[in-house]
C-alpha cells in the first residue's frame, strides 16, 4: 500500500503528472480577488478565510477526476485488483496520494495566500489547522466520487456534481472554523463537527468507493 | 496422470454489459497445463478471462481450486509511461511481495532497456515489459488475453520459453490466442458454450 502511495507520489512529481495545478489555481484565485471586490482592507479581511477555503476546495477539485481514470484507462486498475491487496486498500492509497499532492501542499500555502487577503494574525493558525482537518475529506469524497465515474469518458462534470454536495459540510465547518479563529471567537463547536465530518468520511467510504470500482471494473 | 486440478470451471456462465454470452463452461486447468481458449471475435473469451481471474462474478456456476493464484494479463498492459522499465517492474514485484525484477528483464531481454521510460518504449517492448509482470506476480495460474499482440516472431518465441518453463515448474495457464505457441496445448473452443438468449427478468444490469 506504502508502495502504491509512493508510485502515486512519483507520478505526479514527473512531467505531466499535474502536481502544481492545483497550488496555482489556489494562488490564482487568491491573488484575482482583491482585484475583483476591491482594495478595501476591512472587506478582504471579512472575506478572506471563506476565499481560502472555497480556494482550497476548488483547487482540490481540479485533480480528482485523475484519482482512478488514468489507472483505469491503461489497465492499471484491473491489475491492482488481482493484486494482494484489497481494493479498500486501493482506495485509501489513491486518497491519501491524492492529499499529499493537493491538500497538503494547499494547507501549507495557505497563509501565505492569507497574507494577499489581509487575514488577521490570529487567524493564520486556525486556518491551517481547519485546512489540514478538512482537506483530508476532501480528498475521501473525491476518490469515493472518482471510483463512482472511472469508467465514463469524460466523467468530470459528472464528477464535479456528484460531489460537491458531499463537499458542503466540510467547506461550511471548516470556513466556519477559519472565520471564527480569525475574529478571536471560539472555534471548539465547528473544529469538532469537521473532525467528525472527515473521520466519518475517513471511516466509511473507502468501503464505498471499493464497491464502486468493482461494479465499474466488470 | 491423474493430477489434482488447480482450478476447475465448474458449469461457469459470465455476462458482458449485462447480456449472458457464455454458459455450462466446465474444465479442470492442471498444474503444467496449458488450456487455450479459442473462438472466433467476440465470443466471449476476454470475458471468460475476466471471470477467471476474478474481475467480474459469475453468473451461474463457480470457481473452485486456487482462485487467490492468478495472474491477469489483459489488453492494455497497466504500463507507467512517466517511469522507467525497472520502476514499472519493481512497482509490481513489491506490490506482489516478490522481489527479484533480474529474472524477469532477462527472460524478456529487456536488460537493456530498464533505464528506459517506458513512454519511449515500441509497442512490442511494452507488451514484453507487460509479459514480464507475470514472473514477478509469482503466481501460478497466468490467465493472459492475446498475449502475443504486437510481438515479432523472436519475442514469440520468448514468450513461449517463459511459458514452457513456467508449465514445467508446475505452473499453468489459460490463453487466449489465435496463433500457434509451438507446443502442445489442450484447446476450448469457447464458441460451443455460447449462451442461448436467456430471457432474463426482473434487474436489467445493462440498463445501469
Amino acid at each position: 500500500m506504502i508502495r502504491l502511495v509512493l508510485r502515486d507520489l512519483a507520478l505526479a512529481v514527473r512531467a505531466g503528472g499535474g502536481f502544481g495545478l492545483g497550488l496555482a489555481f489556489f494562488l490564482i484565485v487568491v491573488v484575482l480577488v482583491p482585484f475583483a471586490v476591491g482594495p478595501e482592507t476591512a472587506r478582504l479581511t471579512a472575506i478572506a478565510p471563506g476565499i481560502l477555503w472555497l480556494g482550497a476546495l476548488l483547487a482540490c477539485l481540479l485533480s480528482l477526476d485523475r484519482i482512478f481514470a488514468l489507472d483505469y484507462e491503461d489497465g492499471t486498475l484491473d491489475l491492482l485488483a488481482c493484486a494482494p491487496i484489497p481494493l479498500e486498500g486501493v482506495a485509501v492509497a489513491k486518497a491519501l496520494a491524492h492529499w499529499l499532492t493537493t491538500g497538503l501542499p494547499l494547507t501549507l500555502a495557505a497563509p501565505v495566500l492569507g497574507i494577499f487577503l489581509n487575514l488577521p494574525a490570529g487567524g493564520f493558525g486556525w486556518l491551517v489547522v481547519s485546512l489540514a482537518l478538512g482537506t483530508p475529506a476532501l480528498s475521501v469524497i473525491g476518490a469515493f466520487g472518482a471510483a463512482l465515474t472511472v469508467g465514463l469518458r469524460r466523467g468530470g462534470l459528472l464528477l464535479s456534481l456528484l460531489v460537491l454536495p458531499l463537499y458542503v459540510p466540510t467547506l461550511i465547518f471548516g470556513a466556519e472554523v477559519a472565520r471564527r479563529g480569525a475574529e478571536g471567537l471560539a472555534v471548539q463547536g465547528p473544529l469538532l463537527l469537521l473532525a467528525g465530518v472527515t473521520a466519518g468520511a475517513l471511516a466509511l467510504l473507502p468501503f464505498a468507493a471499493a464497491a464502486a470500482l468493482r461494479i465499474n471494473l466488470r | 496422470m491423474p493430477s489434482e486440478p488447480l482450478l476447475s470451471l465448474v458449469d461457469v456462465a459470465c455476462a458482458r454489459g449485462g447480456v449472458p454470452v457464455l454458459s455450462g463452461v466446465s474444465f479442470d486447468i492442471a498444474p503444467g497445463e496449458a488450456v487455450v481458449l479459442r473462438g472466433p471475435n467476440g465470443s466471449g473469451k476476454t470475458t471468460l478471462l475476466r471471470t477467471i481471474a476474478g474481475l467480474q462474478p459469475t453468473l451461474a456456476g463457480e470457481l473452485r481450486g486456487a482462485t487467490d493464484d492468478i495472474a491477469y494479463a489483459g489488453h492494455a498492459d497497466g504500463i507507467k509511461a512517466a517511469l522507467s522499465v525497472e520502476e514499472n517492474l519493481r512497482f509490481w514485484a513489491e506490490m506482489f511481495g516478490t522481489r527479484d525484477i533480474a529474472a524477469a528483464l532477462r527472460a524478456f531481454d529487456l536488460e537493456g532497456l530498464r533505464g528506459r521510460a517506458a513512454q519511449h518504449l515500441s509497442a512490442g517492448q511494452k507488451r514484453r515489459l507487460g509479459l514480464a509482470r507475470l514472473l514477478v506476480t509469482g503466481r501460478a495460474i497466468w490467465a493472459l488475453d492475446e498475449p502475443t499482440v504486437s510481438l515479432d516472431t523472436g519475442s514469440v518465441g520468448l514468450f513461449a520459453a517463459v511459458l514452457r518453463d513456467h508449465l514445467e515448474s508446475g505452473g499453468a495457464a489459460v490463453i487466449a490466442t489465435h496463433i500457434d505457441l509451438g507446443f502442445s496445448a489442450r484447446a476450448v473452443d469457447v464458441s460451443g458454450f455460447r449462451a442461448r438468449a436467456m430471457a432474463r427478468s426482473g434487474f436489467d444490469e445493462a440498463f445501469l
